[in-house]
C-alpha cells in the first residue's frame, strides 16, 4: 500500500532540528559516560571505568538505592489513593462542589514544587517528623497523586457507565461489578499512572531536598551536591543508567496506555 | 438450533420462585413515580403486564419510558409507588436480586470479554456448574445465530452482531421478564426490519415476557401486543396497534403515532346517530357518534390522510347517505412522491389544508393529479374521529 501522506523535506528537516534540540545533549551525556579520560570535555577513548567506579561508589550506589525504594513506595501509595480519587470524582455525579474537588486534585499539577517542598516541610517540622525516608516518600506521594488521578479519571470518563449497569444486571453486586469490569478495563491507566509516578518520584530534587534529612539523600541530591564541586565522569555514567531505566518504563507506560485505550473503544468490524 | 427452552429458570436466578398466580399479571407498576431534583420523569405510572406478553413503551425522548424501564431493571429506585413481580415487591431491590434482564441501547458488551465470555458472564455469577455454562452458552449461540464467532472480542464485530450478543446474554440466564431498551436503534433500517421480526419469533418461541422501550412507532406498531404511549411522565394511553392508530385517546396521541388531519371544532349539532360539526377550516363535517360524548370542552375532528379519497369530480353518492359524506373542495399544493404513496396536500377553498395519502397501484399512473388541480377530498364520517383538544 502507498503511503497517503509523505514527508517533505521541510518536514524532514524541522523534525531532525527537534529532535536533535531535545536529544543532542543527552547523546553527548550518553556517550562521554564511556570516556576513558579523566577530564569531562576530553575525549580519551572507550572505556567502562567510570560504571566500574560508580558501582564502587558506596554513597552513590546507597543514594541509589534510597531513590529506588522512595520511587516505589511513593508510586505505589499515590496509585492507590490516585485511583480512588479519580473513581470517586467520576462517579459522584450528583454530588455537591464535586468540580471544586477536581480543581482542588489538579492543583498540585502546576503548583510550583518549591511552594510544595517547602509546605511539607512546615509540616513534617510542626509534627515533629524525623525526616528521612518516610518523609520523602509522603511527599512524593503528594505530588505524585494527582498525575495518577488525572490518568485514572480520562480512563474512567471514557468508559461506559453502562458496562458496569450491565453487570449488576447479570448478577454482580455493585462492588463485584466494579471488580470484574471497570477494573479490568481501566488497569492499564492504573499501571501507566504508576509508571509515571515511579519516574517522577525518581527524578525529583526539589520536593526531596526540602522533606529529606541528614543521610537520607536521594540520587538527584547527591549528584547535585556532587556536580556542585565539579562534574566527575562517575555523574555522566549514573545519569546513563537513569535514563536507560527511564526509557524502560515510559515505553511500558505508553504501551500500557495505548492497550487502554484500544480496549475501548470500538474499532470497525474486521 | 434448540426448539424448547424452559421459560425460568430457578438456578439462574436467585429471585425466580416468583410465580404470579393463575389470572394474576406477571407484572404490576402502582402509581411509581421518579423525581429528579424539580423534574418529574415519571409521574404517576400504574400499568399491569401479563405473563408472555410483548409491551412496548412508545414516547417521544425525555417523556420518561427509559426512567420508568431502568427502575424495572433497579438502576433508579422510585421515589413512589410499587413494582410487583409476581406478587412481590422489588421496587427498592437492588438489580442483581432481580429476576430480570436488560439489553442496553449501545449493548453495554464488555470489551474485555469474548462473545462466549461475555454471554457466559451472568450464568458464573450465578453459580451454575462448569458443563452447564457450556451447554447454555452454546444454545444461546446457535439461537442468536453467531456460531463461529465465540472467541472475537466485541470490537471485532459489526453492528447487527454486537446486538446479537447483546440479545444471547440478557437472555442467557432466561429472565422472566427481558426488557429492551431501544434495542434496534443502532441498526440501518434494512437490518432493523430482519431483526425485528427474529426478535418477535424469539419471544413467541421462548414464551417470554418482553417489555421494549422505543421512539420509533412503527417498530412499536410492528413488535408488540400491547403499547403503552407515553408523554410527560404520564402513560397517556395503553392499547394495541390498531385500537391506538384509530382511536387515540387524545389529540396529542392521534399527532405522535402516524400521521393526522386535525380540523379544529367550533359548533356541533345532533344528527340521529352522527353529530354535524362546524370547523373554522373545513366548513361542516359529518362525524359518527363518538363512544364517549362529547362535553362542552372544546375538541377536533381527526382523520388519517389513507382515509381521504381525491377525486376530479367527487363521490358518486349513495343514495340515503349524500349528505353524510363530507366533500371538501381545494386545489392540490404539494405532491410528495413516497415511492409506495404519494402524499397530497390539498389547500380547501375553505381555509384549511387536508392531507391525501393515496397508494401507487399502478407503476404509470396517467391520472396522476398535478399541483394547482381542481380536487375534491372527501371521507366517510365513520373514519373521522372526535377527539378533546
Amino acid at each position: 500500500m502507498r503511503k497517503i501522506s509523505r514527508l517533505s523535506r521541510f518536514n524532514i528537516a524541522s523534525l531532525a532540528l527537534g529532535l536533535a534540540f531535545l536529544y543532542l545533549p543527552i547523546l553527548i551525556l550518553v556517550i562521554y559516560s564511556f570516556n576513558a579520560s579523566r577530564l569531562v570535555t576530553v575525549w580519551g577513548g572507550w572505556s567502562l571505568r567510570w560504571y566500574h567506579e560508580f558501582f564502587g561508589d558506596r554513597a552513590m550506589i546507597e543514594a541509589s538505592w534510597m531513590s529506588l525504594r522512595v520511587a516505589v513506595a511513593s508510586a505505589t501509595i499515590a496509585t492507590l489513593i490516585g485511583t480512588l480519587a479519580a473513581v470517586a470524582l467520576s462517579r459522584g455525579e450528583g454530588f455537591r462542589g464535586r468540580t471544586l474537588f477536581s480543581g482542588m486534585l489538579y492543583a498540585p499539577l502546576v503548583m510550583p514544587e518549591v511552594i510544595t517542598g517547602l509546605s511539607l516541610l512546615l509540616l513534617f517540622v510542626a509534627l515533629n517528623a524525623e525526616r528521612g525516608f518516610w518523609t520523602v516518600t509522603i511527599a512524593h506521594t503528594t505530588l505524585t497523586m494527582c498525575f495518577v488521578a488525572v490518568v485514572v479519571q480520562s480512563r474512567l470518563g471514557s468508559l461506559d457507565r453502562s458496562l458496569e449497569e450491565a453487570a449488576m444486571d447479570l448478577g454482580c453486586a455493585p462492588v463485584r461489578a466494579f471488580l470484574s469490569v471497570t477494573l479490568p478495563l481501566i488497569a492499564p491507566a492504573i499501571v501507566a499512572g504508576w509508571m509515571l509516578a515511579f519516574t517522577l518520584s525518581l527524578d525529583d530534587l526539589v520536593i526531596a531536598s526540602f522533606t529529606t534529612g541528614p543521610g537520607s539523600a536521594t540520587l538527584p541530591i547527591r549528584i547535585y551536591s556532587e556536580v556542585r564541586l565539579g562534574v566527575k565522569p562517575e555523574i555522566n555514567a549514573i545519569c546513563t543508567l537513569v535514563i536507560a531505566l527511564i526509557a524502560v518504563v515510559i515505553v511500558i507506560a505508553s504501551l500500557a496506555s495505548k492497550l487502554s485505550s484500544s480496549q475501548g473503544e470500538s474499532a470497525a468490524p474486521l | 438450533m434448540t426448539d424448547e427452552l424452559p421459560r425460568t429458570d430457578t438456578a439462574a436466578n436467585a429471585a425466580g420462585d416468583a410465580h404470579p398466580a393463575a389470572g394474576e399479571p406477571l407484572l404490576r407498576i402502582e402509581g411509581v413515580a421518579k423525581t429528579f431534583g424539580t423534574f418529574r420523569a415519571v409521574d404517576g405510572v400504574s400499568l399491569d403486564i401479563k405473563a408472555g406478553e410483548f409491551f412496548a413503551l412508545l414516547g417521544p425522548s425525555g417523556c420518561g419510558k427509559t426512567t420508568l424501564l431502568r427502575m424495572l431493571a433497579g438502576f433508579e429506585a422510585p421515589d413512589e409507588g410499587r413494582i410487583l413481580l409476581g406478587g412481590k415487591d422489588i421496587a427498592q431491590a437492588l438489580p442483581h436480586q432481580r429476576p430480570i434482564n436488560m439489553m442496553f441501547q449501545n449493548y453495554a458488551l464488555f470489551p474485555h470479554l469474548s462473545v462466549r465470555d461475555n454471554i457466559a458472564f451472568g450464568l458464573k455469577r450465578a453459580g451454575m456448574a462448569r458443563a452447564d455454562i457450556a451447554t447454555r452458552v452454546a444454545e444461546m449461540v446457535a439461537l442468536v445465530k453467531l456460531d463461529g464467532l465465540e472467541k472475537r472480542k466485541p470490537d471485532q464485530l459489526s453492528g447487527g452482531q454486537r446486538q446479537r450478543v447483546a440479545l444471547a446474554r440478557a437472555l442467557a440466564r432466561r429472565p422472566q421478564l427481558l426488557l429492551l431498551d431501544e434495542p434496534l436503534a443502532a441498526l440501518d433500517k434494512k437490518l432493523r426490519e430482519n431483526t425485528q421480526g427474529e426478535l418477535m419469533e424469539l419471544q413467541r418461541r421462548l414464551g417470554m415476557t418482553f417489555i421494549i422501550v422505543t421512539h420509533d412507532q412503527e417498530e412499536a406498531m410492528t413488535m408488540a401486543d400491547r403499547i403503552g404511549v407515553m408523554n410527560a411522565g404520564k402513560l397517556a394511553q395503553v392499547a394495541g396497534p390498531r385500537e391506538l392508530y384509530e382511536a387515540p385517546r387524545s389529540r396529542w396521541i392521534a399527532q405522535f403515532v402516524g400521521d393526522v388531519n386535525l380540523f379544529d371544532a367550533e359548533s356541533k349539532l345532533r344528527d340521529g346517530h352522527r353529530l354535524v360539526i362546524g370547523t373554522r377550516d373545513a366548513g361542516t363535517l359529518v362525524v359518527a357518534e363518538p363512544r364517549q360524548p362529547v362535553g362542552e370542552s372544546r375538541f377536533s375532528v381527526a382523520i388519517r390522510p389513507e382515509k381521504v379519497k381525491l377525486s376530479r369530480r367527487g363521490p358518486a353518492s349513495e343514495a340515503g347517505h349524500e349528505t353524510a359524506i363530507n366533500r371538501l373542495d381545494g386545489v392540490i399544493a404539494d405532491i410528495c412522491y413516497l415511492g409506495g404513496t404519494t402524499t397530497y396536500k390539498v389547500k380547501l377553498d375553505a381555509g384549511g389544508v387536508v392531507q391525501a395519502s393515496v397508494a401507487n397501484s399502478a407503476r404509470l399512473d396517467v391520472d396522476a393529479y398535478s399541483l394547482n388541480q381542481q380536487i375534491v377530498a372527501w371521507f366517510s364520517p365513520d373514519d373521522c374521529v372526535v377527539l378533546p383538544s
